[in-house]
């Protein structure tokens, strides 16, 4: 038997279908009828609008969490006193089941887009700001030490040493942002419930429409998908950097 | 062992110089040295006891517990464009080129790209690296980084030259090439080098005035100036009849020093 996802992707819908056919749970339509369900998503305007909702929240929600993450990691790694008074929250936060806060947010931010960066947000900074600061504590000393030797002022060598030494991890950061990103954007949505793939989730569930949630199911885990392996093979090209250290 | 006259002006001194780590760990005890201009003076001794410390002293990285460094009778408050470093680890920018390592202490200083590429060369060739200016460090040899480092160093034309053991992170041979590279160079190039080694031949062959550090805490245990004539071949040198002779007795006085 040949090894390749391929083959064992091949089998399993093969497993689906029969299951389904069977009808043995009404939860699970075959794998051939939610074929035709994808040319129905596609023509709702719903779908697309929760698309685009979902695009721009997981946009702006990654895109802060980047941007905010990356200094606060940098300071973080360049004064213990930063360090002391942060590393405590940003290893809880890192580790907290975030999901359970969501709810908590919702009352404050309201059912819109705000609650859906927030959640995005939450999942994804602690990541960066971790990475950056390890990045920047691993610095080498000798070569802080040369930039001192040849005069720069603190600002160059956080800018021209200390920042470009920690690249390889700050991109590992962003990289595993993403994935997170990803999950928060979707996680907050289904627990939200009413907005975005959340709010088509339930409609289909509640309606019964197990073809088109199925659909979706899978319409998302590609959509994760793409953007992850876009993110590592941008990783990738940037690897040899790293292994040049 | 003879006292060379000391016509030479001093450039550098250091003046009862302590350095404690951590409240404890006594480094350097009461260092107080005299540095001729334009000789190559080596610092010797066993290691962990001090060298790198009271180089980097020196270079003013580290501000000593008590005792002050003079430069020409002024007293430094930190690094200068008086004293130039190279590393022991070549601490190269891995990002960069050849070229913009070498640039780099021209960089710091706001010279303008295309000056600061012309005078980056014209060091690049001196030390022997013509052709691999668009280089990465992990695309050289370590005799070449370390040449790299050397021409950095050079780039910013200052007095003094320190040096922290740059030649012990490459193999014999290369070591023994850059050792006599250096020299030539030091022919064109009118510097006074502070050399810190752990090694007796090193020293011996390379320097005007070897300072040997007593074992932890670091103190000047003795000064020695090899009388070697440099001015011919170099391949000479070490069969200088003095050379052997001083090796050997650096070693005795060394000795009690090494567990
Ligand atoms: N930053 C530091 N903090 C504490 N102890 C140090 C530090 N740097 C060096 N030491 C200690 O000081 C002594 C001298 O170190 P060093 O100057 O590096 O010696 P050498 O270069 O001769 O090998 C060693 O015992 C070393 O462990
Ligand atoms: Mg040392």
């Amino acid at each position: 038997m040949q090894k390749s996802p391929f083959w064992s992707l091949i089998f399993w819908a093969g497993v689906w279908e029969f299951v389904g056919q069977m009808q043995w749970m009404t939860l699970l339509p075959p794998l051939s009828g939610i074929w035709f369900a994808f040319a129905e998503l596609f023509q709702q305007s719903a779908f697309w609008d929760a698309f685009i909702m979902t695009a721009r929240t997981f946009g702006i929600g990654l895109s802060l969490s980047i941007v905010v993450g990356i200094p606060i990691g940098i300071l973080m790694g360049i004064s213990s006193r930063a360090d002391k008074i942060l590393s405590v929250w940003v290893n809880l936060f890192l580790s907290a089941p975030i999901t359970a806060v969501i709810p908590a947010l919702m009352p404050i931010l309201g059912i819109a887009d705000a609650t859906v960066i927030a959640t995005v947000i939450l999942f994804s900074i602690w990541v960066v700001i971790i990475d950056t600061q390890a990045g920047v504590t691993h610095v080498k000393d000798s070569l802080v030490e040369m930039g001192k030797i040849f005069g720069c002022s603190r600002s160059k060598i956080i800018f021209w040493i200390v920042i470009p030494s920690a690249m390889p991890e700050i991109i590992t950061g962003i990289r595993l942002s993403v994935v997170r990103a990803v999950k928060g954007v979707i996680v907050g949505q289904i627990v939200i419930a009413l907005i975005g793939f959340g709010g088509l989730f339930s409609t289909y569930l509640s309606y019964f429409l197990m073809e088109r949630f199925w659909a979706l199911i899978i319409v998302v885990f590609i959509m994760s998908f793409t953007i992850i392996g876009l993110v590592e093979m941008l990783e990738r090209r940037i690897a040899f950097y790293a292994k040049s250290r | 062992m003879k006292k060379r006259s000391r016509s030479t002006e001093v450039i550098l001194s250091t003046d009862s110089i302590n350095v404690v780590y951590q409240e404890s760990l006594i480094a350097l005890q009461n260092v107080s040295l005299d540095i001729p201009a334009a000789k190559l003076t080596a610092i010797l001794g066993p290691s962990g006891c001090g060298k790198t410390t009271l180089l980097k002293v020196i270079a003013g990285l580290i501000k000593p517990t008590s005792g002050s460094v003079k430069v020409r009778g002024k007293e430094i408050e930190g690094p200068g464009p008086d004293r130039a470093l190279v590393f022991q680890d070549f601490a190269l920018l891995p990002w960069a080129t050849v070229l913009q390592n070498v640039g780099f202490g021209l960089r710091a200083r706001g010279v303008p790209k295309k000056e600061r590429d012309e005078t980056s060369l014209h060091y690049i060739k001196e030390v022997g690296l013509l052709g691999f200016e668009d280089k990465y460090p992990h695309q050289l040899s370590g005799g070449m980084r370390q040449r790299t480092g050397l021409a950095r160093a050079l780039t910013i034309n200052s007095d003094i030259l320190l040096m922290d053991e740059p030649f012990s992170a490459v193999d014999e041979q290369m070591r023994r090439k850059l050792q006599e590279d250096l020299l030539n160079l030091l022919k064109v190039e009118n510097k006074t080098v502070i050399f810190v080694t752990h090694s007796i031949e090193e020293a011996v062959y390379l320097a005007d005035q070897v300072i040997i550090l007593s074992g932890r805490p670091g103190s000047v245990a003795e000064i020695v100036y090899p009388k070697i004539d440099r001015t011919g071949e170099i391949d000479l040198i070490r069969r200088q009849p003095g050379y052997i002779d001083l090796v050997d007795e650096i070693w005795s006085s060394l000795k009690k020093y090494v567990e």
